[in-house]
């Protein structure tokens, strides 16, 4: 056979391989990361002849396909798909599948199971991976017969991304890849027990308006929600029309400006002291698109106990979950946000909004200039971030892994566009920012894309160096080198008495295991230097590794300790 | 606050793995199922799931959300005892010898208004519908005479107010 098959309806009946193939470029998934391996074999003959319908990219684990096809997912606000084999390769998906689940990221993941008259028997790579996923996925389905796969793909893909969006696992046998059926793609459009955006009352509209209105001092907290319902332009003009201050969650920024007047900076554990301090003064708090996390809210008695509290929210169960409310706004925030404007009255909060402003003036004497504008010598973590805002101009996708690193990144990070921001925000895996930052780069090629990662979490993926290597995708990658697992060993030091259990790493020459990949790469350790390689970095056009060996006992501040009050925030 | 018994009733699609997924939301939690059935419903394909487990109201409350989230569930509901009618049945299996050695057994079976199932050379079978108390109490009165085995289903419990399932089934549709 020369000629190579077309996308056009096959005449007659295909595999099953065939048929996931092709439902796979029917929903437009035309870059896919995977592993191959023996009860998915028969998929990868297909990928192989539709190679120039749908570019498949082998990752070197399949946690990294999982968290590749989050990058993905995050940069483009389309669904991400992943692909592995039975048995492991199936389990080492699931950290990527956690992940996703629980920072609401769209994904479909594909694995191989043994043929189904082997189900149950202990076969070769069998394990039961509907079992394990179950807690972690919005769905999941084992195929069995070839003539569920188109149905059961389409239901997937519609699952994923719509309401609140998730990981779907779909297990298809050996034997059902293998059998022939008449295949035709319907897509999914509905389904009878699942309601994805639940109805808005007009009545919690006008009463959330109401108290919007009458507030004397309102602050907004907006969520990733604003920006997987691509509501940004709709909030930016509810932010504006009420006047009222927004600050952000970790997974929210990026949705407006940094630079916007009424960004008020970030909630949270190591988010700015105003907002933080604030939330317990404001007298409503409108929640928009956000979960009231415990890295958020600190101890829930003292949180915001002041204030009336609304929740824009599309899940029903998120709504009292942590916080009890007074008024809640169901529904896509993009429509609800839209929807209330007619009835929010224009204004301005000049005095309360200067209260913001007076906290930070503190927290950038207390905190912000030492890390950013450090006069001693050691590099921070905070002036590598300055460096990479100067070089991009705040255009840059900034993916961070899980620690000081992440927090410092995401502090000044500074973001002129929506979906810039990629980090593991509710898991906190470590390892996420490496395949992530690869598929970032291939979901928004255009895009500079920059990771930041600590010594720890880069090695924890490391392998897809290789990845990154083969596909030549110009992911840059920072390393903030203190040779420790930074943020557990801040823990110790300020609440296990400096007992150091297991955080000192030593690590391998990093800039060698990059050449040993053909990667670029750079390592620096003084300041003029870093100023010079950031640029270089930047202006490369392909992979590049730059390793910055920061000061290895720099702590993060400001902090809530765990279980504290937003109103306890240290500043140092 | 204070732990009741909830009855948790689920109209769902019958699919693999549904009750995989419904009682991992209680193992999260660390919660402890007292029971579970499973059934068909009054609506064709629809299927129903009777759970019992001793919670607060505001736990109820948040799982009966987290089943509902859940892409096959159509609906959840969670009621309290009084407002449920509900029942369980439970099956004793008996020595035959002890019937007719004993004569007292034949009146425990009598004023239980239990049933005999069957009855044949080596064992009789006794089955029981009633409340927890009601069938405990015979289990009690039994046990001295040596059980040969006993099992006691899930509560089944269909609620005073009326489900507006069906209602429900039609707006999804739309």
């Amino acid at each position: 056979m020369s000629t190579k098959p077309t996308l056009s309806d096959p005449k007659g009946p295909i595999t099953g391989a065939e048929a996931i193939v092709r439902s796979l470029a029917a929903e437009g998934a035309d870059l896919i990361y995977g592993y191959p391996g023996g009860a998915i074999m028969p998929v990868y003959d297909e990928l192989y002849k539709f190679q120039d319908h749908i570019n498949h990219i082998l990752v070197r684990h399949e946690q990294g396909a999982a968290h590749a096809a989050q990058g993905f997912a995050r940069v483009s606000g389309k669904v991400g798909v992943c692909i592995a084999t039975s048995g492991p390769g199936a389990t080492n998906l699931v950290t990527g599948i956690a992940d996703a689940m629980i920072d609401s990221t769209p994904l479909v993941c594909i694995t191989g199971q043994v043929p189904s008259h082997l189900l149950g028997s202990d076969a070769f790579q069998e394990t039961d991976i509907i079992g394990i996923s179950t807690p972690v996925t919005k769905w999941s389905y084992q195929i069995t017969m070839v003539e569920e796969i188109p149905a059961i793909i389409a239901k997937a893909f519609y699952i994923a991304r719509s309401g609140r969006p998730g990981p779907v696992l779909i297990d298809i046998t050996k034997d059902a890849q293998f059998a022939s059926a008449d295949f035709s793609y319907q897509p999914c459009t509905r389904i009878r027990s699942y309601k994805p955006v639940p109805p808005t009352a007009e009545t919690d509209l006008v009463q959330a308006a109401e108290l919007i209105n009458q507030a004397k001092n309102p602050m907004i907290v907006w969520g990733q929600g604003v920006i997987l319902g691509q509501a940004e332009e709709e909030f930016r003009a509810f932010v504006e029309k009420s006047g009222v201050p927004a600050a952000w969650t970790i997974l929210g920024v990026s949705a407006i400006e940094t630079a916007h007047p009424l960004n008020v900076g970030m909630v949270g554990m190591h988010g700015n002291y105003g907002p933080n301090l604030l939330t317990n003064e404001c007298d409503v708090l409108i929640a928009t698109g956000m979960r009231f996390d415990d890295r958020v809210t600190g101890d829930l008695s003292t949180y915001a106990k002041q204030a009336k509290i609304i929740h824009f929210e599309i899940d029903p169960a998120e709504v009292n979950k942590n916080v009890e409310v007074d008024v809640a706004v169901m529904g896509d925030v993009k429509h609800t946000l839209a929807a209330i404007m007619p009835h929010i009255e224009t204004k301005t909060y000049t005095e309360w909004l200067g209260r913001f402003k007076e906290l930070d003036a503190i927290e950038f004497d207390k905190v912000i200039d030492a890390e950013i504008n450090p006069t001693k010598s050691g590099l921070t973590m905070g002036e590598v971030i300055k460096t990479i805002n100067a070089n991009s101009k705040g255009d840059a996708v900034i993916v961070t892994d899980v620690g000081q690193h992440q927090m410092i990144a995401c502090r000044y990070a500074e973001f002129v566009q929506s979906k810039s921001n990629i980090t593991s925000g509710g898991l906190g895996t470590m390892g996420f920012a490496l395949p992530a930052a690869l598929g970032a780069k291939m979901g928004a090629p255009e895009r500079e894309v920059v990771a930041v990662i600590g010594d720890g979490g880069f090695q924890m993926n490391i392998q897809e160096l290789g990845t990154i290597f083969q596909t030549q995708a110009a992911v840059k990658i920072v390393i903030l080198n203190n040779d420790f697992l930074g943020m557990v060993r801040q823990w110790q030091q300020l609440f296990f008495d400096k007992r150091y259990a297991s955080t000192e790493m030593v690590n391998p020459d990093f800039v060698r295991i990059a050449e040993g990949y053909f990667i670029d790469a750079k390592r620096v350790t003084e300041r003029e230097e870093m100023t010079a390689a950031v640029a270089e970095m930047m202006k490369s056009d392909k992979p590049y590794l730059l390793e910055v060996c920061v000061e290895k006992e720099n702590n993060v501040f400001p902090m809530i300790p765990s279980g504290a009050s937003v109103s306890d925030i240290r500043l140092e | 606050m204070e732990q009741k018994t909830y009855t948790i009733s689920i109209y769902s699609e019958n699919n693999v793995g549904l009750l995989s997924r419904v009682s991992a939301i209680f193992l999260k939690r660390h919660i402890n199922i007292d029971s579970l059935n499973t059934s068909m419903s009054e609506i064709e394909d629809i299927f129903r799931f009777v759970i019992v487990a001793k919670l607060t109201e505001e736990q109820v409350n948040k799982i009966v959300k987290q089943i509902e989230k859940q892409i096959e569930v159509i609906k959840a509901f969670y009621h309290t005892d009084e407002e449920t009618i509900f029942q369980e049945s439970a099956l004793y299996k008996v020595k035959s010898n002890s019937l007719f050695e004993q004569r007292q057994i034949q009146n425990v079976i009598k004023k239980s208004h239990a049933n005999i199932v069957t009855v044949n050379p080596e064992f009789f079978v006794i089955e029981k519908t009633g409340f927890r108390e009601e069938t405990e109490q015979l289990y009690n009165e039994l046990a001295p005479y040596g059980l040969l085995q006993f099992v006691r289903s899930g509560r089944i419990s269909v609620t005073k107010s009326p489900m507006e399932i069906t209602h429900i089934l039609k707006e999804f549709s739309k």
